[in-house]
């Protein structure tokens, strides 16, 4: 009896740890969102060129996270990118006027979208836009900017 | 040159046949399982406590210094490419993915496969088997389908423990040894593994469960009742699983990609 006992709070145990060593799998190695906010506002953005811009990314503002893209997609008839996104309800007063900024983090880190406070007051609120967008910065575009740069530079 | 043909063709015919008979095997236990169940699940409890809970020490200490030589290895070479933010990506990747399942099969083949393997082949041995025939208990069903699904139910929670070690021990060696910026080590990793990774480890986790316990108990139910033929039987358990769940690993790497 005894015996059958142990086996079973051994099994017991075996169990829990293995359940929770996958809990902790699933919730803490992935996702990435630190965002998880219920209560959301959508607002969207149009920009030339969003790069490398998933939906999911984060949108953050003086470095916090305050919402997530929903969905990064190309407008045929603007023939622009058109990016909607969430903000977190509680942030309410961001003023209308804000500049969003596709960036990156580290120099080869994910991209994701810098919101800048403005100076309106009247504020973003759902189904607004945001008006004053700066495309992603595309490496290949820039390197060949700069050999275009130091190649007339040589001719002078 | 006739006796050579006749040799290759001897061998391919018992090979074709022994993988045959290993098919209606694992169909066999399969029939015989639901029914083990719902009328016996103390006896799978108590297998589950054999090949599971008795084989947690030597997963939790490989998977600590498995992890570890991931940091220190991630570390020392991503240092030179100034991407060390990226070891906690590197080692959760590898270990989710590929170690962890593979590692722990290997380990429960030789820990779990070859205890298995040994105890129902000096059951056969002692004869054991054939009185249970002799009561009317069908021995297929009282022995050997509780282990196969007590080892089949312990892989997938044994893998889990080992990834979560593993990722402890490359947290230990990373952040608290070579100084790694916690917050990076977390959050890269955090960006770059999917749900879909981790599910691609607990299908490998099932399935390589699956392929080291049905085999294990394959090579004890078919040894010979000998002292060699036990010994025999449980070196064939470990060499042919790890062959086995190799192989099966790169096949499901391939399809999942």
């Amino acid at each position: 009896m005894q015996q059958t006992r142990s086996v079973e709070i051994g099994t017991g145990l075996f169990v829990l740890l293995g359940m929770s060593a996958l809990f902790f799998l699933t919730t803490q190695t992935t996702g990435g969102d630190t965002f998880s906010a219920s209560d959301t506002f959508q607002v969207e953005a149009r920009f030339e060129n969003v790069g490398s811009l998933k939906s999911r990314a984060p949108v953050s503002m003086s470095g916090v996270t305050i919402g997530r893209v929903t969905s990064v997609a190309f407008d045929p008839d603007t023939l622009d990118a058109k990016v909607t996104f969430v903000i977190d309800a509680k942030y309410n007063k961001i003023p209308d006027d804000s500049d969003a900024s596709i960036l990156t983090s580290g120099l080869l880190g994910s991209q994701y979208i810098g919101l800048q406070a403005g100076g309106s007051d009247t504020y973003l609120e759902d189904g607004s836009e945001v008006y004053f967008t700066q495309s992603a910065i595309v490496l290949e575009n820039l390197i060949g900017k700069f050999l275009v740069s130091s190649s007339s530079g040589d001719d002078e | 040159m006739n006796a050579l043909i006749r040799d290759i063709y001897n061998s391919t015919h018992e090979f074709v046949r022994t993988f045959g008979a290993f098919q209606l095997f694992f169909l066999r236990l399969i029939r015989h399982s639901p029914r083990m169940i719902v009328r016996r699940p103390g006896l799978i409890v108590k297998q589950i406590y054999n090949a599971g809970a008795l084989s947690m020490v030597i997963i939790m200490v490989c998977g600590l210094f498995v992890g570890g030589v991931l940091g220190l290895q991630g570390y020392a070479n991503l240092s030179r490419f100034n991407a060390e933010d990226s070891v906690g990506t590197v080692v959760a990747l590898a270990l989710i993915k590929e170690l962890g399942p593979v590692i722990t099969a290997l380990l429960f083949a030789g820990r779990a496969g070859t205890a298995l393997s040994s105890e129902i082949g000096l059951m056969k041995a002692t004869d054991q088997l054939a009185a249970m025939e002799m009561m009317a208990v069908n021995p297929v069903r009282r022995v050997l389908v509780p282990r196969f699904l007590g080892g089949v139910i312990a892989m997938p929670f044994l893998v889990a423990v080992f990834t979560c070690i593993g990722l402890f021990g490359a947290h230990l060696v990373s952040i608290d040894l070579l100084s790694v910026d916690v917050g990076a080590f977390w959050q890269q990793m955090q960006l770059s593994v999917s749900m879909d990774d981790i599910r691609e480890g607990i299908i490998k986790s099932f399935v390589f469960g699956v392929v080291a316990s049905l085999l294990a108990v394959w090579e004890g139910y078919n040894a010979m009742p000998t002292a060699e033929g036990v010994g025999r039987a449980t070196t064939r358990t470990v060499v042919i699983s790890a062959i086995a769940v190799l192989i099966l690993d790169f096949m499901i790497t391939a399809v999942m990609l």
